[in-house]
């Protein structure tokens, strides 16, 4: 039966009928909110546009109140190079002869669980439309992921589908992936995290903002055709946990609905809308992502001269059964819209039919009276011939609730912090010594990733410089000047479940770290925030403490936050997530010729640990793997050293001095040096510094810490060099021996041929999977 | 020499087709796969990439593509013609090449720097490379596994159509690990492999790819 069509006549008429909003997802304050905004009760369009706006993943309105510190810390310095900043699709930075990169890391966990091919695929595509639609052409992806354990059933099925999902849609898009991260802990197992990066690249004039102005002007929607999969993706699956509503009433368990991606159309829509911006054919624009048509619409028009009419009708349908309800918050993929000018409306649909897009002007820009303008505007949706939704749009778009949610600190955080990894039983003899560094650079979390990162094309576009397993991807820009970016993502959970706040700043610090261990200069950040339930009060406080150690972070380092996300109710039943705040940070280098590898190729190179060891074991890897334990204090924070550590590697790569560099974190030296050997085959031979315990040298964590290979001649330009900056420099050892039967020797310890290493390293992922 | 590089909807590694060729000396020309015109280039190259998605069987639908119709008349008439990864298997769909691609044995796309040896140096795109060279070039393909029956596979042995063939191990499951054909005169080659990708030493696997694009290159101006 085809429900009777609620128009904005019978919402008057009909004032009291029983409305669904609980089943949608909204609350009941919030609900009366509607009622008064429109003076009315809501049309069912009406209803289900503000029931996905209003929702955690769209309207932030946990977060919104701690997110502001990234505005509110910004300096003088971050802003140098910000073009765009929060609150746009994705921030903006100038990296100079007149090229702009916009970058931006989103999550799409809760769908990746469900259906973990399809719910990592769109994540990937829905990240590129975000990029796409600041008007850069998208050069790169990354993925930081997280799975439960490696030996866990369901890792296995979740596990090869997200990669498959990541790999299948990005191939056929044609975008290299660059780097990003696999980490395995227990509390993922349940709800893994698929967080997708994406960079492009685009010329200053090129700049195009999400806005609706110009009176006349027509809205096109192109791309597929809307049909029913993902409706109320947003409200439903990213928006509360699995098990039921999560306002304890026990309301109605809630349908996951996940998306289904078309790769091949949305390399259509790259081409396609890269040649109506380059013809000058558009005046806004807006990717159509979580809620659909109800998030574009009122975005556009919110952001624009505030009054917009949809004749909803056109929209062209895979399935001409949906209900205009279901057309609104429909989730499906590959779609834009587009504002155009009158004048342009033939050609627009005319570089369209030449990609084979389908393209449909569904609207207009509309005048608003003063008194319209003072509401928020006004969005008219009709659908044959009657209104269904009269709105406010920025009532839909950006006042949406805003919630103080009580945050606590947990009062078992003294005891966990208490629990220190620094008194467990550690090996002692060169003997233990060695069956630790084997075991560990064998472990989920450190073994090589090849396994993963060979499903994905890395070579695409031709631009690829630096690609896993380097410490940060990079990409070239501009062939003729050598003009390049570089990216790295990071975040160790388990520092951030002993200390949010020092956790976030580390995990901002190791990515700092990878992208000056490459040569670039680090100049902006982006977040993927991935926390348990906001209604947690104790995962509140790991939130707030996070993003307060951030935006502190953000600051010290001067690098600003140009835009991210926030995945909350990421938990299996009353168990969250560990705190997941994924940083990325964006480098620029002005010669890409120049950047530095993560491996050293000669023989005969002096290697240097850059930076303090401290005796740090709590929440390594060492404690996880070997003890299986959590507790302690993360490693200390000392970000003006970071900074003066960046400084020398970017300025020793400037110099040309580096044969190799490669940041120290998960695993310590012993992990680094393994990884600098096996990459380019080469040995090295190293001695513990006299006064040292060799346990704590090789596998403490300690942050703000490199190790780099230099050549003889330039040793001394080098100490100089860290000398301005005050950075400790150690000499450690040389590099030796080439081949399989060359060794990583610790002299006085023990030693490993490569050989040897590389079994224990490269085996465990193939194995199982196989 | 103008060596045109088709775009089909879908085409990924045109980009870098083009720059291959730029890098070679050559002059590149995008053709348009609606258009019935090769433009009057000497050559052709049909990109790698996922073309209509490849939904259908790869290369499948490309093989109808206006532009198809002119560069198999040409080919017929001893016009070079490389075919990348999705352009090998256009070709053969295109009968321009016998055998077919099929899903890799693994059944998961692999990407890696591939070692491999240039069987046949009598074709117009290997002609610079020394007999029997090791070299070591790109591979990304999800259906990478060359497939004929095998009296063919013998006549292609027999005939030295063999153009490349995988070293180190099969990555894909193709017969007789190999990894391109060539058509009996020569002029047609299919390439699992992306020679496009190991043209320059700071984006690739090395420079080992370039002598593919060089060899129909100096095959022309000696001509």
């Amino acid at each position: 039966m085809v429900p009777a069509l609620d128009t904005v006549a019978h919402a008057v008429a009909d004032p009291d009928r029983e409305q669904p909003w609980s089943e949608l997802g909204l609350r009941t304050d919030e609900y009366a909110r509607i009622r008064e905004i429109l003076g009315r009760r809501p049309t069912s369009s009406e209803l289900a546009m503000y029931s996905v706006m209003w929702s955690e993943h769209c309207s932030y309105k946990s977060s919104k109140v701690h997110l502001r510190q990234f505005g509110e810390k910004v300096t003088e310095e971050m802003r140098e190079h910000l073009m765009v900043g929060m609150g746009e699709n994705a921030g903006v930075v100038d990296i100079g002869q007149g090229y702009a990169v916009t970058f931006k890391v989103e999550s799409h966990n809760h769908p990746s669980y469900v259906e973990p091919y399809q719910g990592a695929a769109t994540g990937v595509g829905g990240i590129v439309r975000d990029i796409l639609s600041m008007g850069a052409r998208p050069v790169a992806v990354m993925d930081p992921l997280r799975f439960g354990p490696l030996d866990a059933p369901d890792t296995r099925r979740v596990l090869p589908g997200i990669v498959a999902g990541v790999g299948g849609y990005g191939n056929c898009l044609g975008l290299p992936n660059i780097g990003g991260e696999a980490v395995f802990d227990a509390t993922y197992l349940g709800n893994p995290l698929v967080n997708a990066l994406c960079v492009g690249v685009m010329r200053h004039e090129q700049l195009h903002l999400a806005k609706a102005s110009g009176v006349g002007n027509k809205v096109i929607l192109y791309g597929a055709r809307t049909g029913g999969d993902g409706i109320g993706g947003v409200s439903v699956l990213a928006s509360e946990t699995f098990d039921g509503a999560a306002d304890g009433t026990g309301g109605p368990a809630k349908r996951p609905s996940v998306q289904v991606g078309d790769p091949f159309m949305e390399k259509l829509l790259i081409e396609c809308t890269l040649e109506v911006f380059a013809e000058g054919l558009v005046a806004g624009i807006q990717d159509l992502g979580g809620a659909g048509l109800s998030c574009a619409t009122s975005e556009l028009a919110s952001a624009g001269d505030g009054g917009m009419r949809v004749w909803l009708d056109r929209v062209p349908l895979r399935d001409s059964t949906l209900s205009p309800e279901e057309i609104l918050m429909s989730e499906s993929q590959e779609r834009m819209m587009a504002i155009v000018e009158p004048q342009h409306v033939e050609r627009f649909l005319g570089v369209c039919g030449k990609w084979e897009v389908d393209a449909t002007v569904v609207g207009e820009v509309t005048e608003v009276t003063e008194a319209e303008r003072a509401r928020g505007g006004r969005l008219l949706v009709e659908w044959q011939g009657e209104v269904v939704v009269d709105v406010p749009p920025r009532t839909v778009a950006h006042d949406g609730p805003v919630y103080e949610r009580p945050y606590a600190r947990p009062p078992e955080q003294d005891d966990l912090q208490a629990d220190l990894a620094e008194k467990l039983p550690r090996p002692v003899t060169g003997e233990d010594l060695r069956a630790t560094l084997l075991r560990l650079s064998g472990s989920p979390n450190l073994c090589d990733r090849s396994w993963i990162t060979d499903q994905y094309d890395r070579y695409v576009l031709g631009n690829t410089v630096l690609a896993q397993p380097e410490d940060a991807g990079m990409v070239r820009v501009d062939e003729e000047t050598g003009l390049g970016v570089a990216l790295a993502t990071d975040c160790n959970g388990r520092f951030a479940r002993l200390d949010p706040y020092a956790g976030a700043q580390l995990a901002l610090a190791e990515a700092y770290r990878n992208v000056a261990a490459t040569g670039a200069r680090p100049l902006a950040v982006s977040d993927c925030l991935n926390f348990g339930s906001p209604e947690d009060p104790e995962v509140m406080w790991q939130f707030a403490e996070a993003v307060r150690g951030l935006a502190d972070g953000c600051r010290e380092l001067g690098v600003p936050v140009t835009g991210g996300n926030v995945s909350l109710y990421n938990q299996t039943g009353d168990t969250a997530v560990l705190p997941t705040p994924v940083v990325a940070v964006l480098g620029v280098i002005d010669d890409v010729t120049r950047r530095t590898p993560v491996g050293w190729q000669d023989e005969g190179l002096r290697l240097f640990l850059l930076g303090t060891t401290r005796e740090e074991l709590s929440g390594s890897e060492w404690a996880n793997v070997v003890h299986g334990h959590l507790g302690g204090l993360p490693p200390h924070v000392d970000l003006v050293a970071e900074r003066a550590l960046g400084d020398v590697l970017v300025e020793a790569s400037q110099e040309g001095v580096l044969a190799a560099a490669h940041d120290l974190s998960d695993g310590g030296l012993g992990q680094a040096l393994v990884e600098g050997c096996l990459r380019r085959g080469v040995g090295a031979r190293v001695a513990v510094p006299a006064g040292e315990d060799p346990f704590t040298w090789l596998f403490a964590e300690s942050a703000g810490r490199a190790v780099v290979a230099v050549g003889p001649e330039h040793e001394e330009r080098f100490a100089e060099l860290c000398a301005g900056r005050s950075v400790p420099v150690t000499g450690i050892g040389t590099t030796h021996g080439r081949g399989e039967d060359a060794a990583l020797v610790v002299e006085g310890q023990f030693e490993v041929p490569l050989g040897e290493l590389r079994e224990s390293w490269s085996g465990t992922l193939p194995a199982a999977f196989a | 020499m103008r060596i045109g590089v088709v775009t089909f909807p879908g085409s990924l590694d045109d980009v870098d087709a083009a720059r291959a060729v730029r890098l070679a000396g050559g002059d590149p020309v995008p053709l348009w796969h609606a258009d019935h015109s090769l433009q009057g280039v000497d050559a052709v190259i049909l990109p790698g990439g996922f073309s209509y998605g490849d939904y259908l069987r790869c290369g499948a639908i490309a093989s109808f593509a206006p532009v198809m119709t002119e560069v198999v008349a040409g080919a017929l008439e001893g016009m070079p013609v490389l075919g990348i990864c999705n352009g090998f298997q256009i070709l053969c769909e295109a009968h321009l090449l016998p055998g077919a691609l099929i899903r890799n044995e693994e059944r998961r796309f692999i990407c890696r720097d591939q070692r491999l040896r240039i069987e046949s140096t009598s074709t117009a795109w290997t002609s610079g490379y020394a007999a029997g060279a090791e070299v070591t070039i790109v591979l990304k393909n999800g259906e990478g596994g060359f497939v004929a029956d095998e009296p063919t596979l013998d006549r292609l042995e027999g005939e030295g159509q063999v153009v490349a063939r995988y070293l180190g191990g099969n990555p894909n499951g193709s017969a007789r690990n190999i990894a391109g054909i060539a058509n009996e005169r020569g002029n047609v080659v299919g390439l699992m492999p992306h020679p496009e990708h190991a043209v320059e030493e700071l984006t690739g696997a090395g420079t080992d790819g370039l002598p593919f694009f060089t060899s129909v290159i100096r095959s022309f101006v000696t001509a």
